[in-house]
């Protein structure tokens, strides 16, 4: 692929890009011959694949479907040689059904020519190897560069799916003249092309998996800060919604937290919680309840009108709950509750 | 109810001043802590203590007769002139109890013994007055 990619592709690239007129399906077969007569290789494996076809052009599908498994290895290096001298337009004619199909609109065109063109050298290697190795690795590669970009798992299995049939399309007007043929190659090309598709479908599937579970593990450590503040005293920000998985955590870190820091005032700000359902705002009584009896009090602060609500309409008991208004009051009553007097001694140092 | 003042006591209660201090050392079953409230409630008497301190960081669970019983120490205690404190309930036993629906009661906790001792220090009046539960106590208690 990369030897290829250095040398013929690119010239290929540039004469027919430039020569090229929109993918016009009248013009392909014609191209189709013409590159055929201009190329040996390609010429020589269709005549000796129609010279095999022959002594069985009396007998009926099924004994020329026994034949495939040994046609495999001999008709694949002429199914890579096609793709690969067609290359260009082939690549081009995806790359139009690509944007028809609003696949991968998060990429620029530079990008998406650039994707495209390796996945295609990708394809056509795994086609010609047979190993899906390198096509695993490119294909891992890429959905770290496209997950971040909002790119969904439809979208790159479509445009694999675009070009096995783009692909497919191409076989079968270079094969149509001889229908046995053409079943042949068919059959040697439709499983490694569904390998293909289903290697990156699992790869781009993992590579996000992989992306989702560093994020969760993310947000575990991150979603419940205890901070300490003062000497026994410890605020706990809460932003975000707050499940119940997280709110588990959030009694697990406020617990051990109070006991690491030998808290005696907790401030739990939940400001930047939009809602809590019933379950949470139980969770949250208990939490309280249980920190209660390790020995610290507990100030929430910044209950919104909605949690309010919600905990007025669920009938938990609120009158344990020490609530005020804002974070700033909560801290205040805190130090108040510690016997800190914070007071201004000098003029403010910051104008 | 033969084996309940016979064998080693699984609760060490010690004198620190006017307070006694009960360790918990090891999970105690029903007939255990039979033992020990009876032990404690005899030794307020005996000691004359204003306070009691009920240790039970070493608890990894504690079931419902464990709080009830520690409630009625608590109660009894009172009554016979001592302010009660649990110190050192640990993380998982605290929101065990607390889901279950079995806190302290009016039972006063704290983190640890030394803030159990200062808990103790600011509740337990000085004049030798009987202590009022929910009295003059500090702005900043454990108290259910």
């Amino acid at each position: 692929m990369t030897t290829y990619d250095t040398s013929t592709g690119h010239d290929k690239d540039d004469v027919d890009g430039g020569g090229r007129a929109d993918g016009d399906p009248q013009q392909r077969p014609a191209e189709d011959d013409a590159a055929e007569g201009g190329e040996p290789l390609d010429g020589a494996g269709r005549a000796a694949a129609v010279d095999f076809a022959e002594p069985d052009g009396e007998g009926d599908m099924s004994s020329a479907d026994s034949l495939q498994g040994g046609d495999e290895h001999t008709l694949l290096p002429h199914l890579v040689a096609h793709l690969r001298e067609h290359r260009t337009k082939l690549r081009q004619e995806w790359a139009g059904r690509i944007g028809e199909s609003h696949l991968l609109e998060a990429m620029t065109p530079q990008e998406m020519s650039a994707e495209t063109t390796s996945v295609y050298d990708n394809y056509v290697e795994v086609l010609e190897t047979g190993s899906v190795e390198a096509l695993q690795h490119y294909a891992r590669d890429l959905s770290e560069r496209i997950i971040p970009r909002g790119v969904e798992t439809h979208e790159v299995v479509g445009i694999v799916l675009l070009l096995r049939d783009v692909l497919a399309r191409s076989l079968f007007e270079k094969y149509q003249g001889d229908f046995s043929l053409l079943n042949r190659v068919l059959d040697a090309y439709e499983p490694a092309a569904n390998r293909i598709a289903n290697t990156v479908a699992v790869s781009f599937v993992d590579e996000r998996e992989r992306v989702i579970r560093q994020q969760q593990d993310a947000i575990r450590e991150l979603s419940t800060p205890v901070l300490p503040v003062r000497e026994r005293l410890l605020i706990l920000p809460i932003i975000g919604v707050l499940d119940n998985e997280r709110a588990r955590q959030l009694t697990e870190q406020l617990l051990v937290g109070i006991r690491t820091h030998r808290a005696k005032v907790v401030v739990i700000d939940i400001t930047g919680a939009p809602e809590v359902d019933e379950s949470v705002a139980n969770h949250l009584v208990q939490t309280v309840d249980a920190s209660r009896l390790m020995g610290a009090s507990v100030i929430i602060t910044g209950l919104s009108p909605e949690i309010a609500q919600t905990l007025v309409t669920i009938g938990v008991d609120l009158s344990k709950m020490n609530t005020i208004g804002d974070l700033q009051g909560g801290l205040e009553e805190a130090e108040r509750l510690l016997g800190y007097t914070v007071s201004r001694s000098t003029q403010p140092q910051v104008l | 109810m033969t084996s309940v003042d016979s064998g080693p006591a699984l609760v060490s209660i010690q004198r620190q001043g006017p307070y006694l201090v009960a360790s918990v050392h090891t999970a105690l079953d029903d007939s255990e802590m039979v033992r020990f409230q009876h032990d404690l409630v005899e030794r307020i008497g005996r000691d004359r203590a204003r306070g009691v301190i009920i240790d039970v960081a070493a608890l990894d669970v504690l079931d419902s007769f464990g709080s009830r019983t520690l409630r009625n120490i608590a109660e009894m205690a009172r009554l016979r002139g001592a302010v009660t404190v649990i110190v050192g309930i640990q993380p998982d036993v605290a929101f065990a109890m607390v889901q279950l629906g079995m806190g302290t009661g009016s039972v006063a906790t704290a983190l640890d013994l030394e803030d159990g001792l200062r808990m103790l220090d600011l509740r337990v009046p000085r004049s030798g007055a009987i202590p009022v539960p929910g009295g003059d106590g500090p702005a900043v208690t454990g108290a259910l």
